[in-house]
């Protein structure tokens, strides 16, 4: 078992043949990825590779019965791509595009709210189920199939780490998410953490948060309330100075709010096993999953 | 991106949002004209810096006459301004804005922002206008009033109601008070804002609405669309690192310490920072090189973050994903060639083509300190910088 990607998952590429698209379908496709489709207007009627290139959603999805994308065009072009999956009737959106302004996407979740897709990210790797499907730019080959373990992350390469330490520690994964660095993002801590406890085979989690909002203070609350299976949380930015954005759009202390601190405390209080140091993580997530 | 309170009028002008009559000075001649040409006194002078707090730094003065203007001009010009906002070494001034003083009979505050959880823009308001917002929202919430605006909706009538009915206001100042929040709202969206501020809009004895403060934050991402905008940046508010940082689109922050360091990702940047200190020492800066960057990247990372004459020694820290070890490690050999690499570097590598990486770097020839994780590597830099 998994969430929200699995081998059935039929994936389509919104920016299939620009130099990124290419690259990242090829390595989805080479990880045993379900590609069926891509889309670039203007360019339907060719192929990437032996995949069929469409210049609609709509028409993709029409042809090829695609239920997820995957999201390259750049940031000016973003929300446009994203809706036009949405009203294509599309399961799962999964919008790698880093630099997306903010009011854009704000726009597109109001707009997404009463539909029945999912958005994941933008400014995010993507979602990996280890030996099944992979939907995003993270390095397959890191990654242990069979489980036991969720995890959900803010970062990027943070995530490749905090994965890594657990295959080196023997420790599989049933999926992992990032949900992105932006502000505003389709997919929160709260979603997946609901969706890995639902799931049977997922013994327990690793949840990875930065500086900025208070998404984690969230996610420390339903935890406490929602979450039976053991929790391990890391908190990027304790040293991060505030008012001064971190690189993510969406990692800047404001005022007393976001800060590395806040988010332990609050995290700690939900029962979460917080790792301090980000170089024993993995010796950690042993010792707390070791009976789950 | 933030910009300064003469210019953020500037576009309140632009947008039809009353703002006090003044200009913005470089020197006391030209303060001294301005007051004059205000009609009428007292004048304000108002230190313009990127920072808050300016008031009680003694940044911000009232002139009675015009010799007072100028004299108070030629002292904040060239001042060092030190606010709670810039850290104890303080700002240097190089511009005054001089404004008719006003007949305040009331503050409030006015604020803009988007609210990341529910995706909407949120209108903050307050009757407890010119005090600090944040001590107002952690002690007495009850006094902010909270309107949600949807952004494909946008704003309507009832909101800007709300509000001003929510500030008690009444007469001829509600009507006033709304035609002017429709239109800072219409300047929020229509220029990518992150954050508008104002504090205080006050009500004049004679009944008017005015913004006699302003701050506009934007949201970097959206900046590619507003070209007008990024003309307002002033470079002389930003470290000169940075600046240079910038031009490279490397996403550099200089900090105090003396471990240089340069990690590809943003929250793994954050992370090594953070196990730096853990292991005892200070990281110096934050830099990220970003998923996809070249051996170019590497070089120009490397010679800002020697730039800075704290660093005592270099951590590099890379997960291979996109980022290739062996193409890392090609522009870490390249880099440290060229800039005649001066102080310690330990390396940490992993993911993508390692072997092929650790390779490069051991036949170099270089004297670079290879570690097996990140807890070796954090220690040994602290153990290089702590001699």
């Amino acid at each position: 078992m998994s969430i929200f990607v699995n081998k059935n998952t039929r994936l389509l590429v919104q920016g299939i043949t620009g130099k990124e698209g290419q690259f990242h379908t090829r390595q989805c496709v080479a990880y045993g990825t379900g590609v069926v489709a891509g889309v670039t207007p203007g360019k339907g009627g060719q192929k990437m590779d032996e995949i069929p290139v469409f210049n609609t959603v709509k028409e993709a999805v029409g042809k090829t019965g695609a239920n997820c994308s995957m999201i390259f065009v750049p940031p000016s072009f973003a929300a446009d791509a994203i809706m036009e999956a949405a009203d294509a009737g599309i399961a799962l959106i999964v919008v790698i595009t880093e630099g997306i302004p903010v009011i854009d996407m704000m726009k597109v979740k109001n707009y997404i709210a009463g539909k029945s897709s999912r958005i994941i990210g933008p400014n995010c790797p993507g979602i990996i189920t280890p030996g099944e499907c992979k939907v995003g730019i993270m390095p397959g080959h890191i990654h242990k199939t069979g489980g036991p373990v969720g995890v959900v992350s803010r970062s990027g390469t943070l995530t490749y780490e905090v994965v890594h330490q657990l295959t080196q520690k023997g420790i599989g994964q049933t999926t992992c998410i990032g949900i992105g660095g932006d502000p505003v993002n389709g997919t929160n801590f709260i979603d997946c953490l609901d969706a890995f406890q639902k799931d049977k085979d997922t013994k327990g989690i690793v949840m990875v948060g930065e500086i900025g909002g208070t998404a984690e203070e969230e996610a420390a609350e339903f935890i406490s309330k929602n979450v039976t299976k053991p929790v391990v949380g890391f908190i990027a930015g304790l040293t991060a100075p505030p008012g001064r954005r971190m690189g993510h759009a969406g990692a800047i202390i404001s005022g007393k709010s976001g800060t590395a601190q806040g988010k332990i405390t609050a995290m700690k209080k939900g029962g979460i096993h917080i790792c301090d140091n980000l170089g024993v993580l993995g010796e950690l997530c042993a010792s707390v999953f070791d009976h789950a | 991106m933030k910009i300064h309170e003469y210019q953020a009028k500037e576009l309140f002008r632009k947008y039809g949002v009353p703002v006090p009559s003044g200009g913005v000075a470089f020197n006391p001649e030209e303060a001294g004209k301005i007051a004059a040409a205000l009609g009428g006194f007292p004048v304000v002078v108002k230190a313009q810096i990127h920072a808050g707090g300016r008031g009680k730094g003694g940044g911000v003065k009232i002139a009675g006459s015009l010799d007072e203007a100028k004299a108070l001009a030629k002292k904040i010009i060239g001042m060092n301004l030190v606010t709670h906002q810039t850290g104890p070494e303080g700002r240097l001034v190089k511009k005054v804005l001089v404004e008719q003083g006003l007949n305040i009979q009331k503050e409030l505050y006015l604020g803009i922002i988007p609210d990341r959880a529910s995706a909407k823009i949120v209108i903050m308001a307050s009757e407890a206008g010119g005090m600090d917002i944040e001590e107002v929202a952690e002690n007495t919430p009850e006094k902010i009033i909270k309107i949600f605006v949807d952004p494909l909706a946008g704003i309507y009538p009832y909101h800007c109601r709300d509000a001003a009915f929510g500030l008690n206001l009444s007469g001829g100042a509600v009507k006033e008070f709304s035609a002017m929040l429709k239109n800072l709202y219409s300047l929020f969206v229509d220029c990518d804002c992150s954050l508008l501020e104002i504090n205080p809009l006050v009500i004049t004895a004679e009944g008017s609405v005015i913004a006699l403060d302003a701050k506009i934050n934007f949201d970097d991402n959206a900046l590619f669309r507003h070209k007008d905008i990024t003309g307002y940046r002033d470079t002389d508010e930003e470290d000169p690192l940075e600046v240079e940082a910038s031009k490279f689109n490397l996403n550099y922050i200089k900090m105090d310490g003396n471990v240089g360091n340069m990690v590809n990702g943003a929250g793994l940047a954050m992370a090594t920072m953070d196990i730096i200190k853990i292991a005892g020492a200070e990281p110096a800066n934050f830099l990220d090189v970003g998923g996809g960057a070249s051996a170019e990247m590497v070089e120009n990372g490397f010679r800002i973050i020697l730039g800075d004459k704290n660093v005592k020694g270099i951590f590099i820290n890379i997960f291979g994903g996109i980022l290739r070890c062996d193409v890392l490690a090609e522009g870490v050999v390249q880099a440290a060639r060229k800039t005649g690499m001066n102080v310690p570097v330990v390396i940490r590598m992993e993911g993508t083509n390692v072997e092929a990486g650790r390779k490069i770097l051991s036949e170099s020839g270089l004297n670079l300190i290879t570690a097996v994780d990140l807890q070796d590597a954090a220690q040994k830099v602290a153990q290089i910088v702590r001699i």
